[in-house]
């Protein structure tokens, strides 16, 4: 019984390791700025963990196989060197592997949500609710117009609830459904949610946040490959969540420049 | 043979166990709305001040004379002398008296239009005030048992009568706590 | 002499006779621990049903449940799950299991039972409290299941019922109107029941200690169900003023997680001023310690057990008890790292992630102390060491993936993907449910006097290994693939090349879920034709050893035990083999 137990822990360990290896199922290429380090980030630990991974497994499945000998007579053995080795390895091992962890991470984490965005970054509104995203360029003015809850009327169309009637930097607001951005050029985005908490994940760009209804949130990254990927919810939002999607497109600046002229045309 | 030797000393009473666990577990809850009262507080700019009722200053002195009942009772039943039962009925009628002074001070509120659902303010106030009459009540339903107790038994409980009167000071400790939290933040 | 166990003393050898003192409303902690497994038995297989009718869904979203139709007629219009019953079914699986089965049964079942005895006592310190203690938990049992029959259906916001979805009512989406506020009260009830067990299980520990029974000598088992009493101590009662306010927000108009200016449903919410992150926060202070109040009792299992089927001492049993206080300790001061990118300040990340991954050296510390105890060991291979090897086998896998997580620089990345999913089922699920299962086939005999099939649970332990390591090793693989979480379907060919790994998760599943039977099979039968038990069939040291099998109605017949030894007397000459029993008067070998 020892035996087979000991087999079907290496066999495990074996396939797990295995699949993880030959990248099977692994993150979409980077189309960020910020995400060499978060993929660099994620290898690190995986080689790490994995090591870790094997070496428990591994040492498990021998002391079984060797703990089921039932020759009689055998005498049990003390581990060499009793607690205090297994101790001082996981203290240092785990330490080292700890240290070197957040020190390199936090300057990843730090560069994606302490550092301030760029200066000439292109602002864009985001809204969440149940169960869409509407992104908002500031139009001509580059201003803003301001937000009134309760002008909030979907069937109109008025998503953020705007009030072109009486606000003159609102009347220009370019709002579409996909997030469209220029190629290489510093983002901003401003998270904000009418209803319930939502999120914005793009697993191309290594980016996610919650949205907090309540809570206005800045979110900054720099997309260096044109395409369409997708944008989804991953804040539990409703009934509907598993539909919460939107696309983002990254164009050339041309192209985003072409966009802005229909799209202002449209408004 | 060291514990040998500590189970010569007098045994451990669990109900003071209990209690100094259970006080330790009501100080997590009232620390965990107190967090929420400053996070609430500092977050949203839709905070209310309104006056406290002048009853709850009353009837801080009715609880505080209730302790002070108990540690007569306590002391009575120590040297054997009578009139613990009468000192223990007189604590647990203060502290009845309390929460019918609390219940008073809500009439009050709701005499002015504070409601519970009148803003952050008022909420806190109320379920402060309620979540502290519900231990209270706990404690006095405490009392009313170790009344029971020291009628009946020969020999005087002392261990239990230590353990609810723990108790019933903390319950002191902690309408004076949120008395100061109130009176600063509503 | 003052009175002071009068509570204990009053029922001092004599059982109550009618059927309602001594199985219902029983004061024996005995009783009352069987009572807790049976409401996790119970609870345990509900909660597996609605994760095989979620597994279905994400495996075939378009195909019929045969029979559910008929069952739920709204939630699942001719058998096909719709997804608000999908969120509603994930809702009260993530509830029922995590408060139900791996709260009750690992620490109130297991731990009711043995705790006395293995200290020495004759019944726990409050025994009134530990009979409310359990009927407050069914209670919260009932409301929570309650919430299938009403109306609306069971709520859809996720064990964690982030606000404002779970405050703001049925504006927010179907489940969200009596389901919820059921939900709400369901909770506050179970911490209420909670919190009267811990303070017993602390009391017990500390006051009703037999002679020589020091810290020193208590058993493994029992310092992990004291150290998590004390966790839940704190833990439960946070979650109860944290429900209060979620359950006033809901019914009396109170504001406190919800902020202005929410538009839900086309309506304008009346709410003004709240914190959605204020929920969070006092949610996650208790989340996590919840994670170390499923686990610990399993680490606590796992080295009683250990020492007894490898015939030799564990390894540091001091080191290790310093390891359950220190994860003890730690827990307190990892809650943000489930909110990592939730909108709290990103410096506090950076704050939160760095106990959280020291805490991962104890547990290192831990699982290394079990496998130096294997080291030259001479194992019995009996179904309760089988579920402990098998425990330190995927606490290592779900573990090592707790790495990444705590990462906020890849948790970007991983969170709210299936990364998640695998990693908290491996390391608090499945390794918990293993602790369980060994301590089930490892205490059964004390418990019912007769012992289990252990050709039976040689098999269920092969097959459920294999099986959850199918289940849920892939999820690893999709959550790498950024396949997100909490989605009932993938709706326009959205993930559409995760749907196969779904399919393969789905099928492994059923099959682990099968092969439970065999367990459930196993329980039943050798409960009434199992072969009779003697008082100590593992050659164990603890205290329940020295007693019959199942021990009497005050535990040790009146005549509590002295104890001479620490429990860890193995592979020593002994009067009796190869240990020596806590309660033997033989001389120390040592000394």
């Amino acid at each position: 019984m020892g035996k087979l137990f000991a087999v079907i822990v290496v066999v495990i360990a074996a396939v797990s390791t295995t699949i993880f290896i030959l990248h099977t199922w692994w993150p979409p290429p980077d189309i960020s700025v910020h995400g060499v380090g978060i993929d660099h980030e994620l290898a690190e630990t995986m080689i790490a963990t994995g090591v870790l991974f094997v070496a428990a497994q591994l040492a498990l499945a021998l002391f079984v196989w060797q703990g089921s000998d039932a020759r009689a007579g055998r005498t049990i053995k003390r581990f060499p060197g009793g607690a205090t080795p297994l101790v001082a390895f996981a203290v240092v091992l785990v330490g080292i592997e700890i240290l070197s962890l957040t020190f390199v991470g936090s300057k990843v984490w730090a560069n994606i949500y302490i550092a301030p965005p760029d200066s000439g970054a292109l602002h864009i509104d985001v809204q969440a609710e149940q169960f869409a995203y509407y992104f908002r360029h500031p139009g001509a003015d580059a201003r803003f117009g301001g937000l009134h809850p309760e002008l909030i009327d979907d069937g109109s169309g008025n998503f953020f609830g705007l009030d072109p009637a009486n606000d003159t930097t609102a009347r220009d607001d370019i709002v579409s459904s996909s997030l469209v951005i220029p190629v290489n050029h510093p983002i901003l985005l401003t998270l904000h949610a009418k209803d319930v908490g939502h999120s914005f994940y793009v697993p191309d760009l290594r980016l996610q946040q919650d949205f907090v209804p309540g809570l206005v949130i800045p979110l900054h990254f720099t997309a260096t490959r044109t395409g369409k990927y997708e944008i989804v919810c991953t804040q539990l939002c409703g009934l509907g969540h598993h539909t919460m999607r939107a696309f983002l497109e990254v164009m050339t600046p041309d192209q985003y420049d072409q966009w802005l002229k229909t799209q202002a045309a449209q408004q | 043979m060291a514990s040998e030797r500590a189970r010569a000393a007098p045994p451990p009473v669990p109900a003071q166990t209990g209690v100094v666990a259970g006080i330790a577990a009501i100080t997590m809850t009232f620390a965990a709305f107190t967090s929420a009262l400053v996070m609430r507080k500092g977050g949203g700019s839709d905070w209310v001040h309104f006056h406290l009722p002048p009853l709850l200053f009353a009837n801080t002195a009715v609880l505080l004379a209730s302790s002070g009942a108990l540690e007569l009772a306590r002391r009575r039943l120590r040297q054997g002398t009578p009139g613990a039962t009468a000192w223990l009925a007189t604590t647990l009628a203060l502290g009845l008296l309390f929460v019918a002074g609390q219940l008073a001070a809500w009439r009050d509120l709701a005499a002015q239009g504070v409601f519970l659902a009148t803003g952050p303010s008022s909420a806190f106030f109320y379920v402060l005030t309620a979540a502290h009459g519900a231990h209270l009540l706990g404690g006095v339903t405490a009392l009313a048992y170790l009344r029971y107790r020291v009628r009946r038994a020969a020999v005087a409980p002392l261990g239990a009568f230590g353990a609810v009167a723990t108790y019933w000071h903390f319950m002191d400790g902690l309408w004076l706590y949120l008395l100061c939290i109130l009176a600063v933040s509503v | 002499m003052p009175d002071t166990t009068a509570t204990a003393s009053e029922l001092r050898h004599v059982a109550p006779q009618s059927f309602l003192r001594r199985y219902v409303f029983s004061l024996d902690h005995k009783v009352i621990g069987k009572q807790y497994l049976g409401l996790a038995l119970v609870a345990v297989c509900t909660g597996m049903v609605l994760s095989w009718l979620m597994r279905w869904h994400l495996g075939w979203p378009t195909a019929a449940v045969p029979g559910l139709g008929a069952v739920s007629p709204t939630g699942a219009p001719g058998g096909v799950i719709t997804p608000e019953y999908y969120l509603s079914l994930m809702t009260m699986h993530g509830t029922i299991m995590v408060f139900f089965v791996l709260t009750t049964a690992p620490f109130a079942g297991f731990g009711n039972f043995l705790l006395p005895i293995q200290v020495g006592a004759e019944d726990m310190a409050f025994p009134r409290f530990n009979m409310m203690s359990f009927w407050v938990t069914f209670l919260a049992f009932a409301v929570l299941v309650s919430a299938f029959f009403v109306h609306d259906g069971p709520p859809i916001a996720g064990w964690t019922a982030y606000a404002p979805l779970s405050a703001v009512g049925k504006d927010a989406g179907p489940g969200q109107a009596m389901g919820q506020t059921l939900w709400a009260v369901s909770i506050a009830l179970f911490c209420v029941g909670q919190l009267l067990g811990a303070l017993n299980f602390i009391a017990t520990t500390l006051d009703l200690r037999t002679r020589g029974m020091s810290l020193a000598r208590l058993p493994y088992a029992t310092w992990a169900w004291f150290i998590t009493s004390v966790i839940g101590l704190i833990a439960f009662s946070v979650l109860l003023p944290a429900c209060i306010l979620l359950i006033l927000d809901r019914v009396a108009g109170t504001s406190f997680f919800v902020p202005a200016g929410l538009v839900i449903s086309d309506r304008l919410q009346p709410h003004a001023g709240g914190s959605p992150l204020l929920w969070q926060h006092l949610f996650w202070f208790f989340g996590h310690p919840e994670v170390y109040i499923a686990i610990l009792p399993g680490f606590g299992i796992v080295s009683h057990i250990l020492p007894a089927v490898a015939r030799k001492p564990l390894l540091g049993p001091r080191v290790f008890i310093a390891c359950l206080v220190a994860i003890g300790f730690l827990s307190y001061m990892v809650w943000g790292h489930h909110m990592f990118l939730s909108g709290m300040n990103p410096f506090s990340a950076t704050l939160f992630s760095v106990p959280t991954l020291i805490i991962t050296i104890p547990a290192t510390v831990a699982t290394l102390l079990w496998i130096g105890t294997l080291y030259g060991s001479k194992l019995r291979f009996n179904t309760a060491a089988l579920f402990c090897l098998g425990f330190i086998s995927v606490f290592v896998s779900g573990g090592l993936s707790g790495f990444f997580l705590a990462q906020p620089s890849v948790d970007v990345y991983l969170h709210g993907t299936y990364f998640v999913v695998g990693h908290f089922h491996f390391v608090m699920g499945v390794a918990a449910m293993f602790g369980i299962f060994a301590a089930t086939y490892f205490w059964f005999p004390k418990m019912f006097g007769r012992m289990m099939n252990e050709t039976l649970g040689k098999w269920h332990f092969i097959l459920t290994f294999i099986g959850v390591y199918c289940v849920f090793m892939p999820m690893h693989y999709l959550g790498l693939a950024g396949n997100v979480r909490r989605y009932s379907a993938f709706a326009d060919d959205y993930m559409k090349g995760s749907i196969p790994l779904h399919q393969f998760i789905t099928v492994a599943a059923l099959f682990t879920g099968a092969v439970q039977l065999l367990f459930l099979y196993n329980l039943v039968r050798s409960r009434f034709r199992g072969p009779l038990a003697p008082a100590n069939p593992w050659e164990a040291t603890s205290l329940e050893w020295s007693t019959p099998s199942p021990p009497p109605h005050d535990n040790f017949g009146g005549h509590p035990p002295t104890v001479h030894h620490g429990p860890n007397e193995y592979g020593v000459a002994g009067r009796s083999g190869d240990y020596i029993m806590q309660a033997s008067p033989e001389p120390d070998p040592g000394a």
